[in-house]
């Protein structure tokens, strides 16, 4: 699908642990409909980034801008009103998709799919249930909207949570390895229905080692390499022809195990 | 869970086994019930001499009348405590210096004084400032207010207990902080912190015998009335305890009950 304007811009992040330098200068532009995978060795910030385009960590340096909203890091203002409210809409505008799913226990998947709609968007009930039933049966889960999440295999809580991600009609959805946690045999049915969103024209910002994905939906790979950007182009290039030799060092080791 | 019912196809030997484990189980309860006899008989013979059945025959309903407020007391109690809890556990929790202050000042004050002085406090002490409160007002206050501390670290405890990421899923989806907390973090809280508060329901039962020294006319003040004018404290004090035993046993009963009910659907 054409790449339309640039819907998420980061620019220039820097995250310190206390003193451990973890995020150092990223700065990500990402268009709509575009879906970027983002790839890395363990412990090189790819979590720290994503978390720092909804501000779940705040940057201590840096910008977010995701649609129409700009939020600077300010570390030392976290909790002032003015701030969190816009960091509250920023949040409006990316939907998160979590390796441990994180759907709320104690409701069901219908009721996960439209408790921020209505309470947060302010929805009327019918319409959120209407919208979230048409995305349950897009993750193929519409049979299950009375369930408890206890009550489902890992692959449909992840099926659930992308659906919960999409009742907000998110700007851009990140995924934060959604696979890992899952058995082997479920891979398949979270990463195709991801497949079909990224064909749909999706606005995906994706960590995960699924180079399979990699190469069927993404349209740019980025290699972070201790919190800066090494490498990034399009799959082939970056996965068949890397330029740097860390980043065919990781690629080894991950077709190796 | 009962077990399942053998059926015809099954080996003798399974059906053998079945039976047999029944056979012990049946003994055991059987053992374990004649322990009990026999020790509260042993128990009841030793002060059989001084024991006056009759006066237990005319005084019986009279000292059970007090279970009732005892009940109720213990009940609305534990309402204000539980209110108490929830308001105290976000202060402990508050960023708010002066929030957190009045919260963890509270839990301090009353886990560090006896509850027979906050009763005295409560009722006597207040009335000199001319705050005169009905001695029924100053039983619950008092209780409410003492088990709210021990509650209130609890409640602090539940909360924290939910994972982390449900927090910021909430928080992904662009929901406040009031409203996660309402919505996400104090539902499942609650169902953490529901067992520890039946158990607190049942400590108070027990404890609201305390108030009897201001006196409302609860159990323990029942049947000091009854006994101590005809010196049948005994018999009188006996019954009692007996009242407060099968009221903790009854309501033991309805919170494992209750635990169960919760812990269905979810997790
Ligand atoms: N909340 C935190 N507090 C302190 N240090 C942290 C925190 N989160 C991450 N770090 C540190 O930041 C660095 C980057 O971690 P991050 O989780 O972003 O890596 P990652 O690329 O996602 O790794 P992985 O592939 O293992 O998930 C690590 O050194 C980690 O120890
Ligand atoms: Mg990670």
């Amino acid at each position: 699908m054409e790449l339309g304007e640039v819907v998420v811009a980061a620019t220039d992040i820097e995250k310190y642990f206390g003193t451990n330098h973890v995020l150092r200068g990223v700065t990500l532009e990402v268009r709509q409909h575009e879906t970027v995978m983002l790839i890395g060795r363990s412990g090189s910030g790819k979590t720290t980034f994503l978390r720092c385009l909804n501000f779940l960590e705040e940057p201590t340096i840096g910008t977010v801008r995701i649609g129409d909203i700009t939020v600077t890091a300010d570390p030392l203002n976290r909790r002032g009103r003015r701030h969190r409210e816009h960091i509250r809409q920023l949040r409006i505008r990316a939907g998160m998709v979590f390796q441990d799913f994180n759907l709320f226990p104690h409701m069901t998947a219908l009721e996960n799919c439209i408790e921020a709609p209505v309470r947060v968007k302010g929805l009327p009930r019918d319409l959120a249930i209407a919208t979230a039933e048409r995305l349950l049966d897009k993750v193929h889960l519409l049979h299950k909207r009375d369930e408890y999440p206890s009550r489902l295999s890992g692959g449909e809580k992840q099926r659930v949570a992308i659906a919960r991600a999409l009742t907000m009609e998110p700007r851009v959805l990140l995924f934060d390895e959604p696979t890992s946690a899952l058995d082997p045999e479920l891979v398949g049915e979270v990463l195709a229905v991801m497949r079909d969103l990224a064909h749909e024209g999706s606005t995906m910002i994706v960590v995960s080692h699924e180079m399979g994905f990699a190469r069927e939906a993404a349209d740019r790979v980025v290699f972070l390499d201790a919190g800066r950007v090494l490498e990034e182009g399009p799959p082939e290039r970056i996965l068949d022809d890397p330029q740097h030799e860390a980043v065919r060092r990781f690629l080894r080791r991950l077709h190796t195990t | 869970m009962s077990p399942e019912p053998a059926s015809a196809d099954e080996p003798q030997i399974v059906r053998d086994i079945a039976a047999a484990r029944r056979r012990r189980r049946l003994i055991f309860v059987s053992i374990f019930g004649l322990t009990w006899l026999v020790l509260i008989g042993a128990v009841l013979g030793l002060i059989a001499r001084d024991f006056d059945v009759a006066f237990l025959g005319t005084w019986w309903q009279f000292i059970l009348g007090g279970a009732w407020l005892t009940v109720v007391l213990a009940a609305c109690s534990i309402i204000l405590a539980t209110l108490l809890a929830v308001l105290g556990a976000m202060g402990r929790l508050s960023h708010n210096p002066v929030i957190n202050g009045i919260a963890s000042l509270y839990v301090s004050l009353i886990r560090g004084t006896p509850l027979l002085v906050q009763i005295f406090f409560w009722f006597y002490a207040l009335a000199e400032t001319g705050i005169v409160l009905e001695p029924l007002h100053a039983g619950i206050v008092a209780l409410g207010f003492n088990y709210g501390a021990y509650l209130t670290e609890i409640f602090r405890a539940g909360i924290q207990a939910v994972p982390r990421g449900q927090r910021e899923a909430a928080e992904a989806l662009g929901m406040s902080e009031s409203m996660l907390m309402r919505r996400i973090v104090l539902p499942q809280a609650v169902r953490i912190v529901v067992p520890p508060i039946g158990n607190e329901f049942i400590a108070m039962l027990k404890d609201t015998a305390l108030v009897s020294i201001i006196s409302i006319q609860e159990l323990l003040w029942k049947a000091q009335a009854a006994g101590r004018p005809q010196v049948r404290i005994l018999e009188a004090i006996v019954f009692a305890a007996a009242v407060y035993w099968i009221l903790t046993i009854v309501f033991s009963f309805l919170q494992e009950r209750l635990e169960r009910r919760l812990a269905r659907g979810d997790r």
